[in-house]
């Protein structure tokens, strides 16, 4: 019972919301470092994921991508990163990069095996009757792959963005900013209040971004798919 | 070549910690598999217990690593189950999915002949249904192995008693020494990958029968048989 009323003091004091080492601060850092690794992930795995299932090039090659980042422990990246950033930048080579270039890293392969999956498994007779129509290789991707493999690639963001949230959580125990740092402190202090406090504030944050996405993907859908199953609903009832 | 003979210095270390690793990450293994299993043959035998038990072990899998093991730490203090329980509950998901996957699998009129034949409940559980699941049920053991491994790593955050090989990159970074931090990231990356392909092999010889093409489901990815209809993960 203490440990509750602990976390729910530290959670409900003013003192440790605002100020540049605050609950706000930390959460903007998180968020906004979460962020910019998942769109540098994204820069690079969409468009190779919709390469390789489109042309069915390289197919092997997204597969084993994924396989090797599961064997990629998020520390370990971290580690190894560090001396190499560390040299190039004393600074934020330390705090910034290691955790920065471990958040890409892990994210790229969730994002490029869902697109390439996605986009390959779109029905094979569709695609071909868009060519029969004259549709060129582009609007084939643009109006008929993308379309039809929105789930599955919302489903690789939403575990990249998860992923990515969990080793910027474990990037404050190698000097990077975020929600982490209350877990850091929280630990190092025996404040049990902060740490359970962290614990609570980090959760809370992967499962909105997991809710988020599970909303996202029933929203954004084509709309003639949504017709389609829509009437493909009506008929089974009736 | 003072990183040289650091090293040669302590190899005794490193296979302390190494063996730490294999037994941090095994206990979790073998434990959750055990969970897992109970809870899948719940959930085949009482389908309305389903989709809570696999919406619970998917709130668990999305908490940060570092996180639960903070959580445990005020509760369950330096101990061993402090790192052991958050490793379990990670397993879950992986198995529980690969798990209900193999069962869902097994074609109803397989089912159907077995109960002609005079199986009990239980007795077609254990002769037709869980051999038919067993290719996805290794290859869920496969997938929470290498997921384990990985993240027994995190543990280290309690402190030096635990993390294995985490141990030498959080006390390479405290001592800013890159070769200490290398002693313990390549040997975690090795680790992960020999376990991967002895599981492998194993998958082949415990399942003879089962085509090469069976993939244990990652969480972590889309199906890509259920691609289009837009069920993924």
């Amino acid at each position: 019972m203490q440990l509750v009323t602990d976390t729910i003091a530290w959670l409900l004091d003013p003192a440790n919301w605002g100020g540049n080492q605050g609950i706000v601060t930390r959460l903007l850092e998180h968020a906004v470092f979460s962020g910019i690794s998942i769109a540098i992930a994204m820069a690079i795995a969409v468009p190779a994921g919709i390469w390789i299932g489109h042309t069915g090039r390289f197919a092997a090659l997204g597969t084993n991508v994924a396989n090797l980042g599961r064997a990629l422990p998020s520390l370990a990246i971290i580690g190894l990163v560090l001396p190499i950033t560390a040299a190039i930048d004393p600074q934020l080579g330390f705090k910034v990069y290691p955790t920065l270039v471990a958040m890409v890293v892990l994210a790229v392969p969730p994002i490029l095996v869902n697109c390439q999956a996605g986009i390959a498994g779109v029905d094979r007779d569709l695609v071909e009757a868009a060519r029969a129509m004259g549709m060129t290789e582009r609007q084939i991707v643009r109006g008929i792959e993308l379309p039809l493999a929105m789930a599955p690639i919302l489903a690789g963001l939403r575990s990249a963005s998860v992923q990515v949230i969990a080793t910027a959580t474990l990037g404050a125990f190698f000097g990077g900013g975020g929600l982490g740092r209350f877990l850091v402190e929280g630990i190092a202090q025996r404040d049990d209040g902060m740490t359970f406090g962290g614990v609570v504030l980090v959760a809370a944050l992967a499962l909105t971004v997991e809710g988020a996405f599970i909303v996202l993907q029933r929203v954004i859908r084509s709309p003639g798919l949504a017709r389609m199953e829509g009437a493909r609903a009506a008929a089974g009832a009736a | 070549m003072i990183e040289v003979s650091w090293a040669l210095d302590h190899l005794d270390d490193l296979a302390f910690r190494v063996a730490q690793h294999i037994e941090l990450a095994a206990i979790p293994v073998m434990i959750g598999f055990a969970i897992s299993l109970a809870l899948a043959i719940w959930a085949v035998r009482r389908p309305v217990v389903r989709g809570p038990i696999v919406s619970a072990s998917g709130v668990l899998y999305t908490i940060p690593s570092a996180a639960l093991f903070a959580a445990l730490l005020p509760v369950t203090g330096i101990e061993i189950q402090t790192a052991v329980i958050p490793l379990t509950l990670y397993t879950l998901l992986i198995y529980l999915r690969n798990m209900l996957a193999g069962l869902d699998g097994v074609a109803p009129e397989v089912i159907e002949a077995a109960d002609a034949m005079g199986y009990g409940r239980w007795q077609r559980l254990l002769r037709v249904e869980l051999p038919l699941a067993l290719p996805l049920i290794v290859g869920g053991v496969r997938l929470a192995s290498v997921s384990t491994i990985g993240l027994v790593t995190v543990s280290g955050i309690l402190g030096d008693r635990f993390g294995g090989l985490g141990f030498f990159i959080f006390e390479g970074y405290r001592h800013n020494f890159g070769i200490e931090i290398a002693f313990g990231a390549v040997p975690t990356i090795l680790l992960a990958l020999a376990v991967d392909l002895v599981l492998q092999r194993l998958q082949g010889r415990l399942t003879p029968w089962a085509p090469r093409t069976v993939r244990a489901i990652d969480p972590g990815r889309a199906d890509p048989g259920r691609a289009v209809a837009g069920g993924a993960a």
